[in-house]
């Protein structure tokens, strides 16, 4: 094998500020062509899909607004899940947690009688909180009790969620006025969540969600159990020496990541829809889109704010090339799986350096003695 | 019908219904021995799927079609093999992001599928003489040839894994790459290998979906059974034979999700079935890891550098 050039890593001791940056905008970048060449291998014209998305989701006011209403529940699902894998906890859940938010704030909204009007938007908050932490702490309780990893169970619980609403809609909550539509009656006006004039923006939600990734920030940063999340996740083995619960750890990020999507469950059903529908009608997935929004963000909560937006408006401009140019909606699971593989692959250069050796030249690395953990 | 012939009526239809499984948990398997988590089985199979279903489609072949689907499976397979074991990036998120891939794909290559009619069949072929047993012969030999041959996989594995070289080989650098890599085995290789070997068998689960057991075409159609795959494997402690009864368990649910939908028990509750069961499977074989002290390879989900030891 000596004829063919050897790439070498190297582990970077920091990254610089600017690589931190540009590795992301470049993975989605070199994501985008290789979506382009499958595009094109399936007979749809890449230029002409690239620039529909663009326009749909940033070419209007209206385009717009659909991009800030879709990254809403981005955001908040995505702040709780940065944290959690900060911990290296692996919440593949969010979509249950959402689904399960959105069942709680529509039991407080339809079925709960003798709260007071201005009492009823907060309930349905705390309800779609509590509800999403709870469902969050199933697999938390597995992994500190059994030790079963959360990444399956998490993941199983997203059906179980699913299926749940299914049996609501379609049979005990079905509404009377709903002629045969697997929907629950129309939410009353109390439990509508007011939006920015004929938009959809939702903006109390939108609110939260912005404050949401600020008050991540500060927890992580800041505060002594946030230094306890960074350091499980980096180094496990010294967070264990230096006598930090890692468990406890796990179910704390969990219940809060948890709580975050079942907020962002809430803002659907009580900001858009006004009632609870069967699941995809809910959520086309912001639960796992959530996934690479956290990723691409590099796991920063107020990185998140920013991905957030771009891959709502992404979202949107899916819609759009769907109508426009008859793909399928599982379009949108390519662009979610190249864009996350290359941020992945991208992650590479922020950690290492590479070295690409030729064959048959002594290769002068300078010797740098250093103590590197396997990460 | 008395209550022998019912279960025996339900076990009989499981084998074909966890046989999708059984290829993917012998993948799973082969390719966590090495040390390396896929979770993107989901992925792999339904690609698998929808590749069988083309290709059969398109030649009226049914083994051109499961090759085809065994072929991309691997290939696919592969993406996850880069990913983790050169460029060591979180094995969790790249078979996360695959199974996305797969999906979206499938979906955009599987569009003009939809709604057609199958031009292939995998007919039952009964093994002559086995096939006339009592009980066992109607059970076990009047099935499809996929059938049998995951059944013929099974004992392969096992002996691959426990009395050949490649079996050791394998193993060690699933507990321990530093040491296999000393002994002289290429741990690259190795895992690179198993890797696409899982997802050739998940790419015959699928292929298995789409043009055997409900011939079609739909959106999505592998619906989590990927992921209970990922379960089985632990369930199986990462041997063929578990992986075996695993299966064929979950197999039978899925006979039953459709047979209790007779009794007036609502659909949505039933579909719950095999993932609350999957729940239960991982904590009772997290009970059993502990008891026993068996556990995963213990290199599981760890790059293997050179540099870096």
């Amino acid at each position: 094998m000596n004829s063919l050039p050897r790439i070498r890593l190297e582990k970077r001791l920091d990254t610089p500020r600017w690589l931190g940056v540009a590795t992301p905008v470049f993975s989605v970048l070199a994501a985008l062509l290789v979506i382009a060449v499958i595009f094109r291998l399936l007979g749809v014209n890449p230029l002409v899909a690239y620039g529909r998305i663009f326009t749909g989701a940033f070419g209007s006011l209206y385009g717009l607004s659909e991009t800030v209403t879709k990254a809403i529940p981005l955001m908040l699902a995505g702040v709780g899940l940065a944290v959690a894998f900060r911990a290296r906890v692996y919440n593949i859940g969010a979509e249950g947690q959402l689904l399960i938010g959105a069942v709680c704030a529509t039991g407080v909204a339809l079925f709960v009688p003798g709260i007071p009007d201005p009492l009823r938007l907060p309930a349905m908050f705390v309800a779609g909180a509590l509800g999403g932490a709870l469902w969050a702490l199933v697999p938390a309780v597995l992994k500190a009790r059994l030790r079963i990893d959360e990444v399956l169970t998490s993941l199983m619980t997203v059906y179980i969620a699913s299926e749940l609403v299914n049996h609501l809609v379609y049979g005990p909550w079905k509404g009377a006025a709903e002629w045969g539509f697997p929907y629950t009656d129309k939410f009353p006006l109390a439990a509508q969540i007011p939006r920015i004039g004929i938009t959809r923006i939702h903006y109390p939600t939108l609110i939260l969600a912005l404050l949401a990734a600020v008050l991540a920030d500060i927890l992580v940063q800041r505060t002594r159990w946030g230094f306890e999340i960074r350091v499980t996740g980096e180094n496990p083995e010294a967070a264990r020496y230096a006598g930090m619960n890692y468990l406890r750890t796990a179910m704390l990020v969990m219940a809060l990541s948890g709580a975050l999507a079942g907020i962002a469950g809430v803002g659907e059903v009580a900001g858009i829809h006004y009632r609870l529908r069967y699941p995809q009608g809910i959520s086309p997935g912001y639960g796992f889109t959530a996934i690479i929004v956290a990723w691409l963000a590099r796991l920063n909560p107020l990185g998140v704010i920013l991905t957030a937006l771009l891959i709502g408006g992404l979202l949107v401009g899916g819609d759009a090339i769907q109508l426009a140019m008859g793909l399928p909606s599982a379009t949108v699971y390519l662009f979610n799986g190249m864009i996350l593989l290359f941020v992945l692959g991208g992650d590479l250069f922020t950690r290492y350096r590479i070295r690409v050796e030729l064959p048959g030249r002594a290769v002068a690395t300078p010797v740098r003695l250093e103590r590197e953990e396997v990460g | 019908m008395s209550i022998w012939a019912y279960i025996f009526s339900v076990l009989q239809a499981a084998i074909p219904a966890g046989t999708p499984l059984l290829y993917g948990t012998l993948g799973e398997v082969t390719a966590e021995r090495s040390g390396v988590v896929n979770l993107g089985v989901e992925g792999m199979m339904i690609m698998g799927a929808v590749t069988a279903f083309g290709v059969a489609q398109a030649t009226g072949n049914a083994f051109l079609a499961i090759a085809a689907a065994a072929l991309v499976g691997g290939l696919f397979a592969l993406i996850h093999a880069f990913a983790s074991i050169t460029l060591r990036v979180n094995q969790v998120v790249s078979g996360l992001a695959l199974t996305m891939l797969g999906q979206g794909i499938s979906g955009m290559i599987g569009k003009r599928f939809i709604g057609m009619p199958p031009r292939v069949q995998l007919k039952a072929v009964p093994i002559p003489g086995l096939s006339d047993l009592p009980v066992l012969g109607p059970l076990l030999f009047q099935h499809d040839l996929l059938v049998y041959v995951g059944l013929l996989m099974v004992p392969v594995l096992w002996f691959i894994f426990y009395r050949t070289r490649w079996g050791i080989n394998l193993r060690s650098v699933g507990e321990s790459p530093a040491t296999a890599d000393a002994m002289g085995v290429n741990v690259f290789q190795v895992r690179y290998l198993a890797v696409f070997f899982g997802g050739l068998m998940a790419g015959i689960g699928g292929a298995y979906l789409s043009i055997v057991y409900a011939p079609a075409w739909i959106e999505g159609m592998t619906a989590g059974i990927g992921w209970i795959v990922i379960a089985l494997t632990i369930f199986a402690m990462w041997d063929p034979v578990r992986g075996l009864l695993g299966a064929y368990l979950f197999g039978s649910v899925r006979v039953l999700q459709y047979r209790l939908q007779a009794l007036g028990i609502s659909p949505p509750l039933l579909n719950m079935l095999p993932f609350i069961l999957t729940i239960l499977v991982l904590m009772f074989s997290a009970g059993e890891v502990m008891r026993k002290r068996l556990g995963a390879p213990a290199a599981l989900m760890q790059p293997y550098t050179r540099e870096e030891r």
